[in-house]
């Protein structure tokens, strides 16, 4: 308990306030570092995910894909790519590419996979162009789940960006790292302390979002799929990191 | 009735649930070194230690085979950890012969010291150690703690040793972990003893492949890189000197117990003194570039000196 107090005063410690070393500096580098991982991960696994969802094709191996990109050791993918890019954000920057471009796929196709097939059906009766089914239909109602994916990618990323400062790309890292090696507990739980507040701000935005994306009409778990030979899946709207085999 | 046997059944794994819980704890609490030690302390075999630190178990095990060479037996326990772990031990007698580091350790002994250079940390370290122990010759080896830059560098800028530092017009970027922006050889020691302007960039890989690679490829211009180290070679790096001690030094040293005779004591001053630095560089590339095993690494030396 003492620890906890220690590490709280270490934080709100004027002299911890200013310079490269202040907590507001490496505060906004660590959020600058997950922001910039999340926009370049959204950008790679979101379209790809819902050339999955829409059509249909190449689930298992992106499954498999993404199974296996999880299992991967961070720090380790992190020390080969700056032995091979040099210090420097470069390495970090990729690593956690890796890291949250798995959660925001799943949750993009499977986010597709959850629309009822009637719906679709339906809007092609209508006369819906594939773009418009995509955009007018799936978008909408599969976002939910893309939210979920990107509420656990974030989650992964602004934990694990604290090693970012392992190869000097800086961040809450700092804290934690100088703490475990001079035995400043109380620094090290203070980064820690900030790393989880970090985190749990990101985990109330992407709740809030998720509750205000849901189109109206869309009530979870009411979805039934009425063509038993469909290779989608039945929705759930809920996170993809749950998704079922 | 059913319910009863149920109820029973349950108890009993209540039961066999405790104990089990009573029996790993019994297994926590007990200290794996004390039964080793206890064990060689019934014996008259000299117990020799190393820090978990390949570079430290290569020496302890140079000083188990001549001891073994001298007719001595020897009780290996090598790898214990690091000082706060096996300090303890060797203070409590449990540990009879010890490669260690003069500076490092005085600092353990004596924080508040201000002994900095070779002769200096060693005269010291004789009054600090605790009754009981002593320290025998230390090696001209050391393993410290240095700046260092590359071969081009040095020869650009017309370095010899860290003052000379000085003399860089371009900007100079430290490297290290983190932690060295507020040692007291850090960055800010460099502006207030040598008038040295530089910027830091943390790398948390303690002077490692990521440090070496940075300094090889100008990142940082100067890296914090343990002068033993045999990336310094195999890079092409040069540790600057460091006349004034701003680096506390490491010279190795053994740690010796009463049970370490008069003729055991003479047979590990031997060893210390036909270790030079080359040697200890050396015996650590043999160790992570060719990855062979200390024993290898101990024995090759030791039939190479033709000591014994």
């Amino acid at each position: 308990m003492n620890l906890l107090v220690d590490a709280l005063a270490w934080i709100f410690d004027p002299s911890h306030q200013t310079g490269a070393n202040g907590i507001p500096t490496r505060l906004a580098q660590h959020l600058a570092i997950s922001l910039l991982v999340l926009v370049v991960a959204s950008a790679i696994a979101i379209p790809v995910g819902y050339l999955i969802g829409h059509t249909g094709k190449g689930r298992t191996f992106a499954v498999s894909l993404t199974g296996g990109f999880r299992s991967l050791p961070t720090l380790g993918l992190l020390i080969i790519l700056a032995l091979a890019l040099g210090i420097g954000l470069e390495a970090p920057l990729i690593a956690l590419i890796v890291l949250a471009v798995p959660p925001i796929l799943a949750g993009a196709y499977s986010g597709f996979e959850a629309v009822d097939r009637r719906t679709v059906d339906a809007a092609r009766a209508v006369g819906m162009t594939e773009w418009q089914i995509v955009s007018k239909v799936e978008v909408p109602l599969g976002l939910p789940l893309l939210i979920g994916g990107l509420r656990s990618g974030t989650l992964q990323i602004i934990a694990t960006a604290t090693l970012a400062d392992y190869v000097g790309a800086g961040g809450l890292g700092h804290f934690i790292f100088v703490g475990q090696k001079t035995n400043d507990y109380p620094q090290m739980l203070a980064g820690s302390l900030l790393v989880i507040a970090l985190a749990l701000l990101s985990e109330g935005i992407f709740a809030l979002l998720q509750k205000l994306v849901v189109p109206r009409g869309v009530v979870a778990n009411q979805n039934t799929d009425v063509r038993t030979s469909s290779p989608r899946r039945v929705a759930v709207v809920g996170s993809p990191t749950e998704e079922r085999k | 009735m059913f319910t009863a046997n149920i109820k029973k059944g349950r108890i009993a794994a209540g039961v066999i649930a405790v104990g089990a819980v009573v029996a790993l704890a019994g297994c926590a609490t007990s200290d794996p070194l004390d039964a080793g030690s206890s064990d060689s302390a019934s014996t008259d075999s000299i117990v020799i230690g190393s820090q978990d630190y390949y570079s430290s178990e290569i020496i302890a095990e140079i000083y188990a085979q001549a001891l073994e060479a001298n007719d001595y037996t020897v009780d290996r326990q090598f790898r214990i950890g690091q000082r706060e772990v096996y300090l303890p031990e060797i203070e409590a007698g449990k540990i009879d012969l010890f490669p260690e580091y003069t500076g490092s350790l005085l600092q353990a002994l004596e924080p508040d010291t201000t002994a900095t250079t070779s002769d200096d940390v060693y005269t010291a370290l004789e009054s600090a150690l605790p009754d009981g122990l002593r320290v025998l010759d230390k090696s001209e080896a050391s393993d410290q703690n240095s700046y260092t830059v590359t071969e081009a560098y040095a020869s650009e800028n017309n370095l010899t040793d860290i003052a000379s530092l000085k003399n860089v017009t371009t900007p100079i970027v430290v490297g290290g972990n983190a932690e060295l922006e507020t040692r007291p050889y850090g960055p800010a020691t460099l502006k207030e003893k040598y008038g040295i302007d530089t910027t830091f960039q943390s790398i948390e890989d303690s002077g490692g492949p990521l440090t070496v690679k940075a300094l090889v490829d100008n990142t940082i211009q100067l890296g914090n890189i343990y002068t033993a180290d045999p990336n310094i070679k195999s890079n092409n790096l040069v540790a600057l000197a460091d006349p004034d001690g701003l680096f506390v030094a490491d010279n190795v040293v053994p740690v010796a117990s009463t049970k370490v005779d008069d003729k055991a004591a003479d047979i590990i001053n031997k060893v210390s003194a036909a270790l030079t630095e080359d040697d200890l560089v050396e015996l650590n590339s043999q160790s992570v570039n060719d990855q062979k095993s200390a024993e290898v690494i101990a024995k090759a030396w030791l039939d190479d000196k033709k000591l014994f």
